[in-house]
């Protein structure tokens, strides 16, 4: 997009919102992102009650999970299991698929159902295991060119001793390494909540598409109110200030797409939920397919490398925060 | 009756060490209870004398312990933080990032800069425990940022030294993006065949653990550090598991293979000169 577009785009922005977030800062994202932005600022600010209704259907017991998707936009779906080296995570599923007549990798988080596979699945938080397992995956998709979907549904990467001890930061940190090498289409999902570096683990893709009432977050609004507020009581406080629904999300330009939902919730009807999905995945992937695998890969690093809001050139920094 | 409350709170966690246990002498090492001088302390590396104890080292201290003397050339500076999304939570951002600008003298938790080490050049990028907790919003990852192009573009390798308890709540999301951000950035610096050192010093946890931190191709820390994604309190409350003593600590890590070395402070510098001079002969 030319330059003169962008700034044009950027004026605008600014104009319409004396948000601290336009001042004197690099934008992120390219010219149909910003144009989302745009679209999505002129609309107005979520209310309190709005983000706090996506928290809760971000987090609905009946909300479709990973396989929910799978099963009703997926053919020929074969998992696979193991991360070849230790063990078998069920927190985090991976399978190849065919989507729409091409052959797709699946990486996704899968909470449980009932409280038996909800046990299985850990509550859909994986051990390092588990992202070592969605690397192995990713080896395979390169091999063979397949794009590669992940789906985001997850409290957080699991913190306990023994992931601690196999090495959950140093995982997570790997898993998004490898993304930011492959030279092919990466599409993630946040169809539910899209907690911390358990997200973003395998979050480091092309294009993100997040369902209207889903979340995206630093962290989960609990873990903020009982660190902030010293209360994890003041939940609802935290998710407030996190901002971590949809619209924010796309505003500070860290999503592609807002994927709508059945009135009410994806939980109402999970079959026109995963329609309006796949229909955005489908139309993702297209675009995408005709991009070289090296393009592919520069814009994403230049897209990661942009994002972030700060000045450069204050000149009286110590009174700064007070204005 | 109340519930009881559990601190993890940063502004807590970055009083001085010295400051545990009320009425104790403030100049008490936490570690062995012995006294110590000030400047005895700093002439020792802030290594207690007597037992070894490690406390924690500002920024720009060290710089001066790592870097030979007059060659550091610090590098974007100007870098301040927004707050785009008017936070508050008992106070408001702004006023948190104001306060840590005066306490500290530093504009985020991060200095980054040209420097030699035993006369191999290299880039440095230090982060300061002491400004919020050293965590990592958009102003530190993009310091992290300019410090890997900065190695790229002098073809020198990247020493980076951590101390962080993860993003910066207070940016939300942004927070979040830096850790891909800073994964990119480094990516770029492997393509471009430059050595990356991690030196992780107590604490490295969360976030920045799992990003730029965990990618050094040698990652050494210092006896006693906490090295963990999420520590030891939370893993506790959680899970209710008993922890082993050593949980989350360098020791522990190196154990598991998480780590190159555990160096004391005083063999950091000649280590990341061998080091530096290893990576200038490979290329």
């Amino acid at each position: 997009m030319a330059a003169d577009d962008e700034r044009h785009l950027r004026e605008r922005l600014t104009k319409l919102r004396g948000l601290p977030l336009l001042r004197g800062t690099r934008l992120s994202g390219d010219a149909k992102r910003l144009e989302q932005q745009l679209e999505r600022i002129e609309e107005p600010e979520p209310s309190d009650q709005e983000i706090w209704r996506s928290v809760d259907l971000a987090r609905h017991s009946e909300r479709p999970y990973t396989l929910d998707y799978v099963e009703r936009l997926f053919e020929d779906y074969v998992e696979l299991h193991g991360d070849r080296a230790r063990a078998e995570d069920p927190a985090l599923v991976t399978g190849l698929a065919s989507f729409r007549d091409r052959t797709i990798a699946l990486i996704g988080q899968q909470k449980g159902r009932d409280i038996n596979e909800r046990t299985r699945r850990n509550f859909g938080m994986a051990h390092p295991e588990g992202y070592r397992k969605g690397m192995r995956l990713m080896e395979v998709a390169q091999r063979h060119g397949f794009p590669i979907v992940t789906f985001l549904d997850s409290p957080g990467a699991y913190p306990g001793v023994a992931a601690e001890q196999h090495g959950q930061g140093g995982a997570i940190a790997r898993s998004q390494a490898l993304m930011a090498r492959l030279t092919i289409p990466l599409v993630s999902c946040i169809i539910g909540e899209g907690n911390s570096g358990g997200a973003i683990a395998i979050g480091l893709v092309d294009r993100v598409l997040m369902q209207e009432h889903a979340i995206y977050s630093v962290i989960s609004p609990e873990g903020c109110a009982a660190i902030l507020w010293r209360d994890d009581a003041e939940k609802v406080k935290a998710a407030l200030a996190l901002k971590p629904d949809a619209a924010h999300c796309l505003e500070l330009g860290v999503i592609d797409e807002i994927v709508s939902e059945p009135k009410g919730g994806a939980h109402l009807n999970p079959d026109e939920a995963a329609r309006l999905l796949g229909d955005a995945l489908g139309r993702t992937l297209d675009q995408l397919s005709s991009v070289p695998g090296a393009e592919l890969r520069e814009q994403r690093r230049e897209r990661y490398r942009r994002i972030g809001i700060y000045t450069a050139g204050a000149t009286e920094p110590a009174l700064r925060g007070g204005s | 009756m109340a519930e009881p409350r559990i601190d993890v709170s940063i502004e807590h966690k970055h009083r001085p060490d010295n400051s545990d246990g009320a009425g104790k002498h403030p100049n008490t090492c936490p570690s062995c209870g012995s006294h110590y001088r000030n400047d005895e302390l700093e002439a020792n590396l802030r290594v207690c004398p007597q037992c070894g104890h490690h406390f924690r080292v500002r920024a720009r201290e060290r710089i001066a312990q790592l870097a030979d003397a007059g060659t550091f050339q610090e590098e974007a500076v100007e870098l301040r933080s927004e707050d785009p999304l008017a936070f508050f939570d008992l106070r408001p951002y702004t006023e948190r990032l104001a306060e840590a600008e005066v306490s500290t003298g530093l504009g985020d938790a991060m200095v980054i800069g040209s420097a030699a080490i035993e006369n191999e050049a290299c880039e440095l990028a230090v982060m300061d425990f002491a400004f919020m907790g050293g965590s990592m919003g958009s102003v530190v990852g993009e310091k992290l940022t300019r410090a890997a192009d900065s190695a790229i573009e002098r073809k020198v390798p990247l020493v980076a030294v951590t101390a962080s308890g993860g993003a910066r709540m207070q940016e939300g999301i942004l927070s979040l993006m830096q850790l891909p951000k800073t994964v990119c950035a480094i990516e770029d610096l492997r393509d471009a065949r430059c050595g990356f050192v991690t030196v992780m010093s107590h604490p490295t946890t969360a976030g920045v653990l799992a990003s730029f931190a965990s990618l050094g191709d040698i990652i050494v820390s210092e006896p006693g550090a906490l090295l963990a994604f999420t520590g030891p309190r939370v893993v506790q409350q959680t899970t209710r598991e008993k922890l082993p003593d050593d949980f989350g600590l360098a020791e522990s890590n190196l154990r598991f293979g998480h780590l190159d070395a555990i160096l004391p402070r005083s063999e950091l510098k000649p280590f990341l000169g061998r080091a530096l001079r290893l990576f200038r002969n490979g290329r």
